[in-house]
């Protein structure tokens, strides 16, 4: 079943077209990898899906457009620079941020909310950090923080732009046991990646970018030297001796 | 009128308000490349006090005697915006915003003392806020205008260097050049032609004539050169119109008819600016959807 | 109360309005955003000064609301067309009070309405200009205003605290969560335009400025919880502007500039013993780590 059907979609930026005419849709329980070079748009995509960059054509449906209440089913992870870390708040209650879309206007969190955020914590192995100062946090443990943000609210699709980018080993290893988990549930989530070399390892599907849709679908099919060659215009370098090594390097 | 026009006074007068324009015009281009145009707000509303103290030191109202404690109250506030940035979390609008109003805020205290110890020699210090060109005697718009030169001469003759340095400083440090002399160059020639103008525009609206010609500039040019040479004419005529419209009243202030001027010019730009201005603009845009609109009724 | 009292008073409310929106100013990064309204607040009074020929407290309030979301809205369109946000706002800013002076020195003339009044604020006239309310008696009407605009953004700030802070922390995730981040803007905007004007009155323009800014920037060197920096920043406008009117009457000078400045010796003090961020503190604690 389709979560997310994407029809023609363009952005501009400034003056400078974007994102031209993606069409694409996305399965329930799918683990899908964005992936191409700089300024392809996979941060544009994302931003323009969930109407928080606008367009000037296209269409986007979620769940098969019989669905009220979409902010609260489909989750974002921005990317860690996006917010200041010196924002006076702790990891608890970035952490209980996620649940603001459900508590409703006039109304504040309380013991629940928050016991449900020391949970999603827990996940992430970050409970011990839960009352300490966000500023204090190395870059792995706000990218931990901002997942379990993420696992808090409890969405159906979830968004996630360069997790991965510049964490340590075992911000990473959670990521990955918690997206698992997350596919496990029957939940589907859209990651932009930037390390191709995981690519295979990581994902179930593929998305190649580069300012148009270059190809998508199951990674065996989409993950190709060609497609890469066209997603990355040769600036890709294969090492493999054949079309099932996947090793190569980004120039 | 006419009387006003050919007296020879007045014309020195406007003169050097059209030189003033014209170095703030080039002045703040650079600024404005840089992204600081607040930052020579701050700077002109800090100069208040060093203008009240150098009074009260001096106890005359030497222009370059004023100048000077301008110029140095204008250097500790940059100073001290940069350090509260560097050394704490505070982010730098907010630290800009802090020294402006505070030493705004002394300025107005050591002017209310000024004011009282002063016994009428201080009279004509309030017009440093707002600026007063027509009061200025022929000593003063000799001087305006002397600095006003330099500070262009200085930009002309090194035209290439303030190029390099102000696109990329980094290629600029590999090419040998001395960025960090031309960096602090820059603040002192900020605070030069902001402490010159502000007997002329006031304090308070000296930010626009650095700001102002020079984003105006740029809807006409892509070239460099070109947007230095267009913020010196914008300016320019900025600076000699609203002389000329605040002379033609008695107690008509110069800083807002220099601004307003200036301003008409940049809604001009805003608009016909054959570079970026906003029809050229629509036409590129349209464009774009057309190009749009083909490709989705291929498919 | 006594004339000191009425002062010690409004210059307190003065405080804390600024003291509270000063927070979400500084965290949302427009310090000069309120500069800039700060400033352009003076044509929306003369404006309505204008329209309505009479500077009561309502007109003055729409007046300077509408200024300020002008204000906002240009700024926000100058930089969608490309202008960068520094540029924006000092174009906006400049021309919009320039506008304002120029109407004063030509067609309002003598007024009441004074350019160094609008600037500098007279807090030592309030206690003089009193209304008559039942029961309390007479009440300078400048301190009333503040009283009634200070329990407004108190509320404002209180009841909508966690949109308030989602929006400001991560706007990108607020939106995604369906918070309506851009009429927050406008909403916080309509707030700073009123808590200027009517702390415009007793401090004027630029002071006003100090009182936003200052005081919350104290704070954020002191705490890092949002609600104590709240009440920290409330309390600094208070101690900030008290501070003023005792060190003015010393000094025999303006009240209103001596308010500003004591808040940067509030700031001063706090960028060296603030026992967090504090210069001393970061010493001791970087030793400490070594």
């Amino acid at each position: 079943m389709s979560v997310l059907t994407v029809q023609n979609l363009s952005s501009a930026y400034e003056k400078k077209l974007v994102l031209d005419s993606l069409t694409f849709s996305v399965n329930e329980g799918t683990l899908t990898g964005i992936v191409g070079p700089n300024g392809a748009g996979k941060s544009t995509m994302i931003k323009a899906i969930l109407g928080l960059q606008p367009k000037i054509s296209g269409s986007i449906e979620f769940f098969n457009g019989n669905e009220k209440k979409i902010n609260q089913r489909v989750g974002y992870v921005p990317q860690r620079g996006a917010v200041d870390w010196d924002f006076p708040t702790n990891v608890l209650d970035v952490v209980t941020m996620g649940l603001y879309g459900q508590i409703g206007w006039l109304r504040f969190p309380n013991k629940k909310h928050r016991q449900l955020a020391l949970e999603a914590l827990e996940k992430v192995s970050m409970s011990d950090f839960a009352h300490r100062q966000i500023s204090q946090l190395s870059g792995g443990q706000q990218q931990r923080v901002f997942l379990a943000r993420a696992l808090v609210q409890d969405a159906d699709l979830y968004f996630m732009d360069e997790p991965f980018a510049g964490v340590d080993a075992k911000t990473e290893k959670t990521i990955i046991s918690v997206l698992k988990e997350l596919i496990d549930l029957g939940k589907t989530v859209m990651v932009v990646h930037h390390d191709l070399q995981t690519v295979p390892y990581y994902f179930d599907h593929v998305l190649l970018l580069n300012k148009e849709l270059i190809a998508h679908g199951p990674t065996n099919e989409t993950f190709t030297p060609s497609y890469l060659a066209q997603t990355y215009g040769g600036a890709i370098q294969w090492l493999g001796r054949d079309n099932n090594d996947r090793s190569f390097v980004q120039q | 009128m006419t009387g006003l026009l050919s007296s020879s006074n007045f014309q020195w007068v406007l003169t050097s308000a059209v030189l003033l324009g014209m170095a703030a015009g080039m002045v703040g281009t650079m600024a404005n490349l840089r992204k600081q145009g607040l930052m020579s707000d701050a700077i002109s509303h800090a100069a208040l006090p060093g203008v009240i103290l150098a009074f009260l030191i001096s106890g005359e109202k030497q222009l370059p005697v004023l100048i000077t404690g301008a110029a140095i109250s204008g250097l500790i506030a940059a100073f001290f915006i940069q350090s509260i940035k560097r050394t704490t979390r505070i982010k730098e609008d907010a630290a800009m915003g802090i020294i402006l109003s505070v030493f705004f805020g002394g300025g107005i205290m050591l002017l209310s003392i000024a004011n009282r110890v002063g016994g009428g020699s201080q009279s004509g210090l309030d017009r440093f806020i707002f600026g007063q060109a027509a009061s200025m005697v022929r000593m003063d718009a000799y001087i305006m205008g002397a600095l006003a030169v330099v500070v262009m001469l200085l930009i002309f003759v090194s035209f290439k260097e303030w190029k390099v340095v102000l696109f990329d400083p980094r290629h600029a440090k590999m090419m040998g050049i001395p960025v960090r002399l031309y960096s602090s160059l820059y603040t002192l020639l900020l605070v030069l032609v902001i402490v010159i103008g502000i007997q002329a525009v006031g304090v308070i609206l000296m930010a626009a004539m650095l700001i102002i010609p020079a984003i105006s500039s740029r809807y006409w040019t892509h070239s460099l050169f070109t947007v230095f040479v267009l913020s010196a004419v914008f300016g320019g005529v900025s600076g000699g119109i609203g002389t000329l419209i605040s002379s033609s009243g008695s107690n008509l202030p110069t800083g807002p008819f220099i601004v307003v001027t200036s301003s008409l010019i940049f809604l001009l730009s805003l608009f016909f600016g054959t570079k970026k201005g906003l029809l050229f603009r629509g036409e590129k845009l349209h464009a774009n959807r057309r190009y749009l609109k083909q490709g989705g009724d291929h498919k | 109360m006594s004339y000191a009292g009425w002062i010690l008073l409004t210059g307190a409310l003065v405080g804390i309005s600024c003291g509270l929106t000063g927070v979400l100013l500084i965290l949302r990064k427009m310090a000069m955003m309120a500069d800039a309204i700060s400033h352009t607040v003076l044509l929306g009074i003369v404006a309505a000064y204008l329209v309505s020929s009479s500077l009561d407290g309502g007109s003055m309030l729409i007046g300077a609301m509408l200024a300020g979301l002008l204000t906002a809205w240009l700024v926000q369109w100058f930089e969608s067309s490309g202008i960068n946000t520094d540029a924006a706002i000092g174009v906006v800013f400049t021309t919009l009070f320039s506008i304002g002076v120029i109407l004063i020195s030509t067609s309002v003339g003598n007024v009441h309405l004074d350019v160094n009044h609008a600037l500098m604020g007279e807090i030592s006239f309030i206690p003089w200009n009193v209304i008559e309310l039942p029961l309390i008696g007479p009440v300078p009407s400048a301190t009333l205003l503040l009283l009634i605009v200070t329990i407004i953004v108190a509320l404002v700030i209180l009841l909508f605290f966690k949109e308030w802070k989602i929006t400001t922390f991560d706007p990108a995730l607020a939106a995604s969560l369906g918070f309506p981040v851009l009429l927050m803007h406008y909403v916080f905007m309509t707030l700073v335009s009123v808590t200027t004007v009517a702390a415009f009155d007793a401090v004027g323009a630029i002071m006003v400025v100090a009182m936003l800014i200052t005081p919350a920037a104290s704070a954020n060197l002191w705490t890092d919880r949002l609600s104590h920096m709240f009440l920290l920043s409330a309390l600094f406008g208070v101690a900030s502007s008290s501070m003023g009117y005792v060190v003015a009457i010393w000094l025999n000078t303006s009240i209103s500039g001596s308010m500003a400045f004591s808040t940067g010796l509030i700031f001063l003090i706090s960028y060296f013993f603030a026992p967090k961020h504090g210069q001393i503190a970061k010493r001791v604690y970087k030793t400490n780590e070594i």
